[in-house]
């Protein structure tokens, strides 16, 4: 990038909120039915019908508000957005105009470089989603499908704080992390439950005005956000070096061809002709309510990430990937009660138990061990009964009888330690009358060998001697 | 107050309705009128007056998160001019 200019991004996410029935009306709020089977006569605006709105909806709002540090409006507002488009069938969205449930607020990010910076955000707000158009299957008609309207939405707002494609990248993240935990958003930008639109400017560095704002839509994955917000960077400089005029434009983001085109000029600044909206009485927050929805909350991420720091003695890199969801945050705590080889857990958790689910595309609510049996497993490595090797195999036999401890397995596979001496010593003895060359090489000072001699040791085991009492018995032997 | 060509436009266009110029200078004087009547209101003093928003003394009326799929597909595509099987149809809005 051209160091001369800075980009100035502010991002609105818009994510579905995670409840049974819609917004406003009491059909199913589900992704992927038959069409038009999740309507009624709210959603299609027959004419005299009345919203009522969601408690369910209310309340995850709050909690999203609570966990991005936002202020809660305790007198809320509904307006009505009008546009004429056949995805929304009443001619207005509702949504909140001057009344947003959350007002200020900010994220924490971590940078690649090891600071964190706070995005801070402008608000977010309750509002509704609009129905599918299908653009492509006929040639003179549109399609429209209103599963999807009514839908309840939050849409967040930030200021114009992100300066760069991973910063975009590192925010989505952020926010995608902490909706799963509050269990509010299921996340997925693919199906659209979570969709970001950026605003992208460059000015140069230095100066306190903005330049000219282009809206880019339609990244339907983080990674696409930030190439999208990468393009559109040396799009802008290539076009204010060459001297021409941004044009205040609403842009989309094609993927395939990695590149964003022009979809319509702002010029004609939309009239939305907000207003507010008379069918729906004005929503009162108590204290009362934050109270309770406050009790309710996680542990967030950041917490716990603190906490396994602490608490656990994790490094960071450990800490961040076992925070990741809040379900190997579960599990591996869950390990920790039993077992104060934290490290241990740790690596077990991350390493084995994800290595083996992502294999077999399964999630951990899916897993079938307990955490009691891995705690028991890492207890049996610890007390010198099975190797760490040993205990990869005890695990995938494990994972196939899970009714067994991880003794009864050990034993059966035969892979009990050897930490018995004289079985030892005979061992070897056999391996160091194999390498004589080598023991005079030791003896005048190449150390290294003692691998050498474990390896042949453990190999005539069959890995079952303790590696610990095997080095050290070799060691004396040499050292004689 | 004097209603300007552009503004007509403008109304025109968020409404979806088109005017030759003959119906332009009939709307144009029609809704100079309108405009006039609603000034009217304007010589009312309302310092210090909140908007009145809603008529009735209402609030929080919330409904439990619960699914009622009160009607189907069908009855759902009864009264549309223009549908198949599973969809509503609509003029093509879009350029592809």
């Amino acid at each position: 990038m051209n160091s001369k200019y800075e980009v100035v991004i502010g991002l609105e996410i818009h994510a579905q909120l995670l409840t049974k029935s819609k917004a406003f009306s009491g059909d199913r709020a589900e992704y992927g039915n038959h069409p038009n089977t999740n309507v009624s006569v709210v959603s299609l605006a027959h004419p005299g019908t009345l919203p009522r709105h969601n408690k369910n909806a209310v309340e995850k709002a709050i909690k999203i508000g609570l966990a991005f540090n936002c202020q809660i409006e305790r007198y809320n507002k509904y307006s009505r957005k009008n546009y004429f488009y056949a995805d929304l069938p009443k001619g207005y969205q509702i949504t909140q105009f001057d009344t947003p449930i959350c007002k200020g607020g900010f994220v924490k990010i971590k940078l690649k470089n090891g600071t964190s910076k706070k995005i801070r955000l402008t608000r977010a707000h309750m509002e509704e989603d609009t129905g599918k158009s299908i653009h492509d299957i006929e040639p003179q008609n549109s399609l429209i499908d209103y599963n999807r309207a009514g839908t309840p939405l939050i849409e967040i707002v930030t200021e114009p704080d992100i300066r760069t494609g991973e910063e975009a990248f590192q925010f989505l993240t952020e926010v995608r992390k902490i909706l799963r935990y509050l269990d509010v958003c299921d996340g997925n930008m693919e199906e659209g439950s979570l969709r970001c639109d950026c605003n992208i400017s460059v000015r140069p560095i230095g100066s306190s005005e903005f330049g000219t704002k282009v809206e880019v839509k339609n990244m339907n994955s983080m990674s696409n956000v930030k190439r999208a917000i990468e393009f559109e960077t040396e799009r802008q400089i290539t076009a204010i070096e060459k001297g021409e005029k941004i044009a205040a434009e609403t842009r989309s983001f094609d993927a395939l061809k990695n590149l964003t085109f022009s979809l319509r000029s702002k010029e004609m600044v939309n009239d939305y002709r907000y207003f507010p909206e008379p069918d729906l009485p004005p929503l009162i927050v108590s204290d009362e309510m934050i109270k309770q929805i406050a009790k309710q909350m996680p542990q967030l991420p950041e917490q716990l990430y603190e906490k396994f720091l602490n608490n656990y003695n994790l490094g960071s890199y450990d800490a961040s990937v076992l925070t990741e969801t809040k379900e190997i945050a579960a599990f591996f705590e869950s390990i920790c009660k039993t077992c104060s080889n934290y490290k241990a857990a740790a690596n077990w958790t991350m390493v084995h138990i994800k290595g083996y689910l992502n294999e077999n595309a399964l999630e951990f609510d899916d897993f079938k061990l307990s955490p009691e049996k891995i705690s028991n497993l890492i207890n049996l490595i610890d007390e010198g009964k099975i190797s760490n090797s040993a205990a990869q195999k005890v695990f995938a036999e494990l994972i196939n009888h899970p009714n067994d401890t991880s003794e009864i397995i050990a034993q059966r596979l035969n892979l009990i330690q050897t930490s018995d001496t004289t079985e030892l010593e005979k061992l070897i003895e056999t391996a160091l009358n194999k390498y004589p060359q080598k023991i005079n090489e030791y003896k005048s000072g190449k150390t290294g060998l003692l691998g050498l001699f474990m390896g042949e040791v453990m190999k005539l085991s069959g890995g079952k001697a303790d590696p610990k009492i095997a080095s050290k018995l070799i060691k004396d032997k040499l050292e004689k | 107050m004097k209603i300007t060509d552009k503004k007509i436009d403008e109304i025109a266009n968020l409404a979806r309705l088109e005017f030759n110029a003959n119906e332009k200078i009939k709307i144009k004087t029609d809704l100079e009128k309108i405009v006039d009547f609603f000034d009217k209101l304007s010589e009312v003093n309302t310092d210090g007056v909140e908007p009145l928003i809603y008529m009735i003394d209402c609030q929080n009326n919330l409904r439990e998160d619960e699914i009622k799929n009160e009607i189907s597909k069908e009855e759902a595509l009864k009264n549309a001019p223009d549908k198949d099987s599973d969809y509503f149809k609509v003029p093509k809005f879009i350029k592809k």
